[in-house]
């Protein structure tokens, strides 16, 4: 990376906020294969260790007035569901079980990667844009499954003049396909800009000595905007993979 | 000047740009925000429902900065 060949400014502060994006394999070696065991694969485990330990472990009471743990699961899942039935009706149950992993996948990655030393899985493209593209094939083939050719009239606008309708359908073909691209980067961008920041505050703490408390008492309220981009990233997500699909399953009469 | 020197300095002048675009995007939550709130003040028992709404308007206003602040990480560190 250029940044680090350079001479370092101001005799000793040199920011380096894009190393904490690295992958690195865990147990030596240099290369990166198909199968390596990277720090990245680490924080996706214990995310689904972490997980596991609350949807399974929590729901293993079964009572009927729940305990805490349990109660938080139980928001959780009340959340998601409230949310893909708003979205999509009742027809939303067959599809919220892909919805609530999504959601959990991402809620769960966005803050374990906000513990100090851990890794941001959700930011980089290469989970993300996956997690996007699956979203993308799965409306187009929930689209064509479920309404044949006639998902193509998704694209013309009947309300639209006639003359205008050409122009309107390429316009809204570019937006569809654009989608996918929105949706990934939104995520990744969204947690990678947050932890470089925390990253460059952080490297103004030694820099400044005992003023250093002036950057730390602020990475302390971004750490706390953090959290809330994090939840929110996730719900927005989720979300829009529920209007994507409702595209697909309940096509607008245009 | 030598290519090295004109792909840093080119890094350097496109990533001060590229940061421009969160002004766009600082402007468009404030907007949001307060289209909200003078709603919200308006009609208080209509504006809890509406939050949902509200933090799905912030997140697609701040993606726009947040593509913006990427070009510039992209420039600095990518290129």
């Amino acid at each position: 990376m250029a940044v680090s060949e350079q001479p370092e400014a101001e005799g000793g502060l040199s920011i380096h906020p894009m190393e904490q994006f690295e992958i690195a394999p865990l147990f030596g070696g240099g290369e990166l294969g198909l199968l390596t065991i990277t720090n990245s694969t680490m924080w996706m485990a214990l995310m689904l260790a972490a997980v596991s330990a609350l949807l399974i472990l929590g729901m293993r009471g079964r009572a009927l007035v729940p305990t805490r743990v349990q109660s938080i699961a139980e928001i959780l899942y009340g959340f998601v569901r409230q949310m893909v039935t708003d979205v999509l009706g009742e027809e939303g149950v067959k599809v919220f079980p892909y919805i609530f992993t999504l959601f959990i996948f991402i809620l769960f990655s966005n803050l374990l990667g906000l513990i100090p030393y851990s890794f941001a899985v959700t930011s980089h493209i290469a989970i993300t844009g996956v997690l996007a593209g699956l979203v993308f094939c799965t409306v187009i083939v929930l689209g064509f499954a479920r309404n044949g050719i006639g998902f193509l009239k998704m694209f013309w606008l009947g309300d639209a003049p006639l003359a205008l309708r050409p122009v309107l359908a390429m316009i809204e073909v570019i937006s569809f396909f654009v989608r996918p691209l929105s949706h990934s980067i939104r995520l990744a961008g969204n947690i990678m800009a947050g932890h470089a920041v925390l990253k460059v505050f952080a490297a103004f703490v030694p820099a400044l000595s005992i003023f250093g408390i002036v950057p730390m008492a602020l990475m302390v309220a971004i750490t706390g905007l953090e959290v809330l981009v994090a939840c929110v990233q996730a719900y927005i997500f989720a979300i829009l993979t529920c209007i994507y699909l409702k595209d697909a399953l309940q096509p607008a009469h245009h | 000047m030598e290519v090295e020197a004109a792909t840093l300095l080119g890094k350097y002048i496109g990533a001060g740009l590229a940061a421009i675009a969160m002004g766009g995007a600082g402007i468009g939550i404030g907007h949001v925000v307060g289209s909200y709130l003078s709603g919200a003040l308006r009609n208080p028992a209509a504006a809890k429902e509406q939050t949902a709404m509200l933090f799905m308007g912030i997140a697609f206003a701040e993606a726009m900065g947040i593509f913006g602040f990427l070009i510039a990480m992209l420039l600095m560190f990518a290129v």
